[in-house]
């Protein structure tokens, strides 16, 4: 479904990830691995088209992938629902409830986002993830700030969502509770010194 | 598209959305003006359209940083950016939030503020033809400049520097249909000329603003 080939990302001018390739098929989950400041969140935002490629290629997926960040993108004056509700018809997707169920959201539909625990508004920002129907999955640390019984919810959401054909590409440090494959980035890191490769002017500017 | 015009509408009407705060503003401008120069009317009335197109450019401005900082702030952009939607339609859509919400009720207010500075009668009808006609050109234009600051802190100043000599050509003409509509002479060119800049900043503008924010976020 989706196919990275020697991709270089690089943030602020500077190169972070050198030569990483990985393939993810439906069905599999892949879980990217490294410590703090290693480049995840880059390659991820990378692989959702946030940011240009500083070299290599990634194929497939252009119109399939939702993308999860750090923050969730919800609406503190809006309901549950409202919110949930924008981003269904953003997609042009009619999920909002089984979304909510699969959260257990249900009885707070009504809540105002702002009045949430973070837990809840984190609940809420992967059942927007849910709503958008969308086959490959990119999730930037999903369970932050997640309690067990939230984490094993998301756990059950992505292997339902894998069971379905679908793929998903999470970035994460805990153990998610579901067999996926690992990559870990490490190994990628660029040499802190290394210039830009292609000739992408505006990023030494960035 | 609509369901992002929609939430844009509900968001500026909900608790700190904001609704209201432009018309305030030009309000309290046309209030003012007056205590400063003197209640004269033959004075008020030499400056009422020149006055009055100032305040909207000003109470518009006042709301920019609004449009892209708060989506910017709670990654809602982010997701925005890769969601199904152009980014193009996406600023269009968002600038258009922003004119229903402070340029529509401005234009709907401004006879009553036209009164207080003693608009010759005249020139009340062509204050809101060229108010209705400008005031969306300053919502894009302003959306452009929001674009341009998004993701910079405290970005509000410099949003102001960089929009009012942009919003210059739609303050001249617009004031102008105000002034020759009031004395009762031609209003041909400056109205033909103000329409045209509109139509043009709609055309243009969103594809540039999507370009400006596609470089922010990265």
């Amino acid at each position: 479904m989706l196919t990275a080939q020697n991709v270089s990302v690089a943030r602020a001018g500077v190169m972070v990830l050198v030569g990483v390739s990985f393939h993810l098929t439906a069905g599999r989950a892949l879980i990217l691995r490294g410590p703090n400041g290693a480049g995840k969140t880059t390659l991820l935002r990378a692989v959702a088209g946030l940011q240009p490629l500083a070299g290599g290629s990634l194929n497939g997926g252009e119109d399939d992938i939702a993308y999860g960040a750090h923050s969730d993108g919800v609406k503190p004056t809006l309901t549950v629902a409202e919110n949930l509700t924008f981003w269904a018809q953003i997609y042009g997707t009619h999920l909002t409830a089984p979304a909510m169920a699969a959260m257990q959201m249900e009885t707070l539909a009504n809540r105002r986002a702002g009045q949430l625990s973070a837990g809840q508004k984190r609940r809420l920002g992967l059942a927007r993830i849910l709503v958008t129907g969308r086959k490959i999955w990119v999730l930037d640390e999903p369970t932050v700030s997640l309690d067990a019984a939230s984490v094993a919810l998301f756990g059950a959401a992505v292997q339902a969502h894998l069971a379905a054909g679908g793929a998903a590409l999470i970035a994460t440090h805990i153990d998610l509770g579901f067999a996926a494959g690992v990559l870990d980035i490490t190994p990628f890191r660029a040499d802190a010194h290394a210039p830009v490769l292609s000739g992408q002017f505006d990023e030494a500017f960035l | 598209m609509r369901a992002l015009l929609l939430r844009d509408l509900r968001l500026a009407f909900r608790a700190g959305g904001g609704f209201g705060l432009s018309l305030a503003f030009f309000l309290m401008v046309a209030v003012i003006v007056p205590l400063g120069v003197g209640p004269a009317p033959a004075t008020l009335a030499l400056i009422a359209a020149g006055v009055l197109w100032v305040g909207a450019l000003l109470a518009a401005l006042l709301s920019l940083d609004r449009i892209f900082a708060l989506d910017y702030e709670d990654g809602s952009l982010d997701l925005l950016a890769t969601s199904p939607l152009p980014l193009g339609g996406v600023v269009a859509m968002k600038a258009l939030a922003h004119w229903l919400t402070t340029g529509l009720p401005l234009v709907a207010a401004s006879p009553i503020l036209a009164v207080l500075l003693n608009l010759p009668t005249q020139g009340y009808v062509w204050l809101l033809v060229s108010l209705a006609i400008g005031t969306p050109a300053l919502s894009i234009i302003g959306a452009f400049g929001a674009s341009l600051t998004v993701g910079l802190k405290r970005g509000g100043l410099l949003l102001g520097l960089l929009v009012l000599p942009l919003y210059i050509p739609t303050l001249i003409f617009g004031a102008e249909v105000v002034k020759s509509g009031a004395e009762g002479a031609s209003i041909g060119t400056p109205l033909a000329a103000l329409a045209a800049i509109t139509a043009g900043a709609w055309a243009g503008l969103p594809l540039a603003a999507a370009m400006a924010i596609r470089a922010n976020l990265r």
